[in-house]
C-alpha cells in the first residue's frame, strides 16, 4: 500500500488569481491542500501502511514481546514463520473453515439481498417499515446478537423445541459439521440489510425503458430478472461480493462468543481467531503476523479475481 | 466490523420507485408474492430483537414457544442483576467516549480531507485518493498484531480511550462520503469566492459545509455503528475493566461469569438490550438520512 505521507503544510500563497508561481507548479495550484488532506494521510500512514509494513516485517523475524523501551535482537528468520503456518494444522483447518464459510455465505447474501431489495423495490405500503426492520441487525452490535442467537439456539433453546425430533444431534453449536455453516449464516442475518440498500440503490439506475420494452416483446418476470435486473445491478454485484468476502476474513467475534472459542475442537476456528490465540495468548506475534500476511494477500487476490469475473462481459 | 460502504451523493428519497414493467391496478399475485417475502424477512430479522427485549424481562427462561408470548413473570431483575456484574454506567460511558472521539474527529478531518480531494488541486492527491480506495480492501482485523505492537507495547496507550479510538481516528468510508458530496457542489461557486477574495477555510465553513449538511447526518450515522459496536480491538487493549466499552463488558460475561447467574440468559439479554437499544432507536429516528440514496453512487457504475 502507498500512502502520501503529506510535506510540511505550506503557508497558502497571496498571489493574483491566474498567475501560475514556481511553488505553485511543483505543490500544486491549491497547496493548502495539503495541510487540509494532511492529518488523513498521516492516519493512513500510521494506521494502515506502517502496521502494514510492520506486520511483513515481524512475520519475517523471530518477534517476541518485550517491555516498552527494552532492545532486544531479533533475528532475520526467513520463511521460517510461514513454514510453521503452513504446516500447522490449526491454521489450516481455520483456512478451511473460512472457505466453507465463504461458499455458504456469499452466494446466500447475494441472492437474499436481491431478493429482498427486488420486493422493496415497488410502491407498496409499509415500505419504510420493511426497509428500516431489515437494517436493525447490522446496526446492532455482534455481542448483543450473539446473546440472543445463543439463547435461541442451545441445546434446549426455542429452536430445537420447535424442531422437536429434527434438532440436530448434537445440537447447532456443538456440532462440528453444523458450527461454521452456522455462523455463516448467522453472519448473512447480520449483514444483510446493508446489502439490501445497496442493492435498492442499484434497482434505481436500472432503466425503467427496459422493464416496460420486455414487457411488451412478452418475456415473463423471470426473464426480465435474469436479462435486466441482474446485468444491471452487476456493479453493485461486485461490490458486495467484495465486501462479503472482506466482512469473512475479518470474522472474530462471532467464533470467540458463538462457539466458544472456534469450537467444537476448532471446528468454527477462524484465522483472525487463531492469530489472536496464537499472537496475543500464546505470545508468538512473528507467526501470528505471517497468518495475517497470508491473508490479505489472499482477500486482495479473491478482490481482483471477483472484480474481473463479475465484471466480464 | 466490515469497511460498510461505499457512498455517494444524495438525493431525497424516491418516494415512487422504478417499477418493475406496468404493475396492474388492484391485487395481484404478484403483489401477493412480494407481501408475503417482505413479512417473512421482516420476522425473521425482528424476531430474534422481540425475543431478547421480551427474555430481559422474565424472573424465569421459558424456551418453549409459549416462551415467546409471555403472559406473567415480568421482572426488572435482570438489569439489575446485570448491573451489578457488570458496571452498566461506566461501560456505557466508556463506549460513549470512545464512539465520539470517532466521531468527531472523523467528522472535523473527513470534512477537511473530503474538501481537499473534490475541491483543490495539490500535489498528491491521486496518490491520496488511491490509498483511501485501498484501505476499504484491507480487512482491518488483520493488521491487529502490528497494531497491537505499536499501540500497546511501543506506545504504552493500552486502557487509555487514546489507544482506543486511534485506530478508528478516521473512517475512510466517510472521508468518500464527504468527497463525493462536496464533488457534486458546482465549481464555479467556489471560483467565485475566491475571486472575492475569500480563503479556503472560509469556502469550506461558510459555503460548502452548509450545502453538505445531510452528509454530515448520514457519516455521523455510519461512522457511530464502527467503534459502539467494535468487539476485538477494545477487548484486546483493555485489561481494566473500568475502561472496557459495553461491547467487551457483556462478552467478557458472557464467556466467564454467566454460568453462576440465577437467571444467565436472562441476565445477558437485558445487557444486551441496554447495547443494542441506543443504536437501534438513533436508526429508526434517523431513518431518513440512512436510504439507498444516501448510500448510491458507489454501486451506480
Amino acid at each position: 500500500m502507498t500512502t502520501a505521507t503529506a510535506p510540511a503544510p505550506a503557508p497558502a500563497p497571496r498571489r493574483a488569481p491566474g498567475r501560475r508561481s514556481a511553488l505553485s507548479r511543483v505543490l500544486g495550484r491549491q497547496p493548502l491542500g495539503i495541510a487540509f488532506a494532511a492529518p488523513y494521510a498521516i492516519f493512513l500512514a500510521a494506521v494502515f501502511a506502517w502496521p502494514l509494513g510492520l506486520a511483513v516485517w515481524i512475520s519475517f523475524h523471530d518477534y517476541f514481546f518485550t517491555a516498552p523501551g527494552a532492545s532486544v535482537d531479533r533475528p532475520f528468520v526467513g520463511l521460517d514463520n510461514y513454514a510453521t503456518v503452513l504446516s500447522d494444522p490449526d491454521v489450516r483447518r481455520s483456512f478451511y473453515n473460512v472457505a466453507i464459510f465463504l461458499v455458504i455465505n456469499v452466494p446466500l447474501t447475494v441472492v437474499l439481498a436481491l431478493l429482498l431489495a427486488n420486493a422493496l423495490n415497488s410502491p407498496i405500503r409499509g415500505r419504510t417499515f420493511f426497509r428500516s426492520s431489515f437494517y436493525v441487525p447490522y446496526v446492532t452490535a455482534s455481542v448483543a446478537c450473539v446473546a440472543v442467537w445463543l439463547f435461541l439456539f442451545s441445546e434446549g433453546g426455542m429452536v430445537n423445541q420447535v424442531l422437536g425430533g429434527f434438532a440436530p444431534d448434537p445440537s447447532w453449536l456443538v456440532n462440528s459439521t453444523l458450527a461454521m455453516p452456522f455462523i455463516a449464516v448467522f453472519v448473512t442475518w447480520k449483514q444483510l440489510g446493508l446489502y439490501i440498500l445497496l442493492y435498492l440503490a442499484a434497482l434505481q439506475s436500472v432503466p425503467k425503458e427496459l422493464y416496460e420494452s420486455s414487457s411488451v416483446d412478452g418475456a415473463t418476470k423471470w426473464q426480465q430478472l435474469r436479462n435486466v435486473t441482474i446485468p444491471g445491478v452487476r456493479p453493485a454485484t461486485t461490490l458486495i461480493v467484495i465486501l462479503a468476502t472482506i466482512t469473512g476474513a475479518n470474522l472474530f467475534t462471532e467464533p470467540y462468543l458463538l462457539t466458544n472459542g472456534g469450537g467444537p475442537d476448532g471446528a468454527s476456528a477462524s484465522p483472525v481467531l487463531v492469530m489472536y490465540q496464537k499472537g496475543i495468548e500464546q505470545g508468538n506475534p512473528d507467526v501470528a503476523s505471517a497468518i495475517g500476511v497470508i491473508l490479505v494477500a489472499a482477500v486482495l487476490v479473491i478482490s481482483l479475481i471477483n472484480k474481473k469475473f463479475l465484471e466480464r462481459d | 466490523m466490515a469497511h460498510t460502504v461505499v457512498t455517494g451523493p444524495q438525493a431525497p428519497e424516491q418516494t415512487t420507485p422504478v417499477l418493475h414493467g406496468p404493475e396492474p391496478r388492484g391485487f395481484s399475485l404478484g403483489t401477493l408474492a412480494r407481501y408475503v417475502v417482505l413479512a417473512l424477512g421482516a420476522v425473521v430479522f425482528l424476531f430474534p430483537f422481540y425475543y431478547m427485549l421480551v427474555g430481559s424481562f422474565q424472573a424465569k427462561s421459558d424456551t418453549s414457544i409459549g416462551g415467546a408470548f409471555p403472559i406473567g413473570g415480568w421482572t426488572l431483575n435482570n438489569y439489575t442483576e446485570i448491573n451489578s456484574r457488570v458496571d452498566l454506567v461506566q461501560s456505557l460511558a466508556n463506549s460513549g467516549i470512545f464512539t465520539a472521539g470517532v466521531i468527531l474527529s472523523t467528522i472535523v478531518f473527513g470534512v477537511l480531507a473530503g474538501y481537499a480531494l473534490a475541491v483543490l488541486h495539490f500535489r498528491g492527491r491521486g496518490v491520496l485518493f488511491a490509498s483511501m480506495l485501498l484501505v476499504l480492501l484491507v480487512p482491518f482485523q488483520l493488521l491487529i498484531i502490528p497494531l497491537y505492537v505499536m499501540i500497546v507495547r511501543s506506545y504504552g496507550l493500552a486502557d487509555s480511550y487514546i489507544g482506543m479510538i486511534l485506530p478508528f481516528a478516521i473512517n475512510s468510508t466517510a472521508v468518500f462520503i464527504f468527497r463525493q458530496f462536496f464533488l457534486q457542489l458546482p465549481q464555479d461557486l467556489f471560483s467565485a469566492a475566491r475571486i472575492d477574495g475569500a480563503g479556503e477555510l472560509r469556502i469550506l465553513w461558510s459555503i460548502a459545509l452548509p450545502l453538505v449538511r445531510p452528509a454530515l447526518l448520514t457519516v455521523t450515522l455510519l461512522t457511530f455503528i464502527g467503534p459502539w459496536n467494535e468487539f476485538l480491538w477494545p477487548f484486546l487493549i483493555t485489561k481494566d475493566n473500568s475502561m472496557q466499552p459495553l461491547a467487551v463488558s457483556l462478552a467478557n460475561y458472557l464467556s466467564n461469569v454467566a454460568g453462576r447467574a440465577s437467571n444467565p440468559y436472562g441476565a445477558i439479554l437485558a445487557g444486551a438490550v441496554v447495547l443494542a437499544a441506543p443504536a437501534v432507536a438513533l436508526f429508526v429516528a434517523f431513518q431518513r438520512h440512512f436510504t439507498s440514496s444516501d448510500l448510491g453512487s458507489g454501486v451506480k457504475g
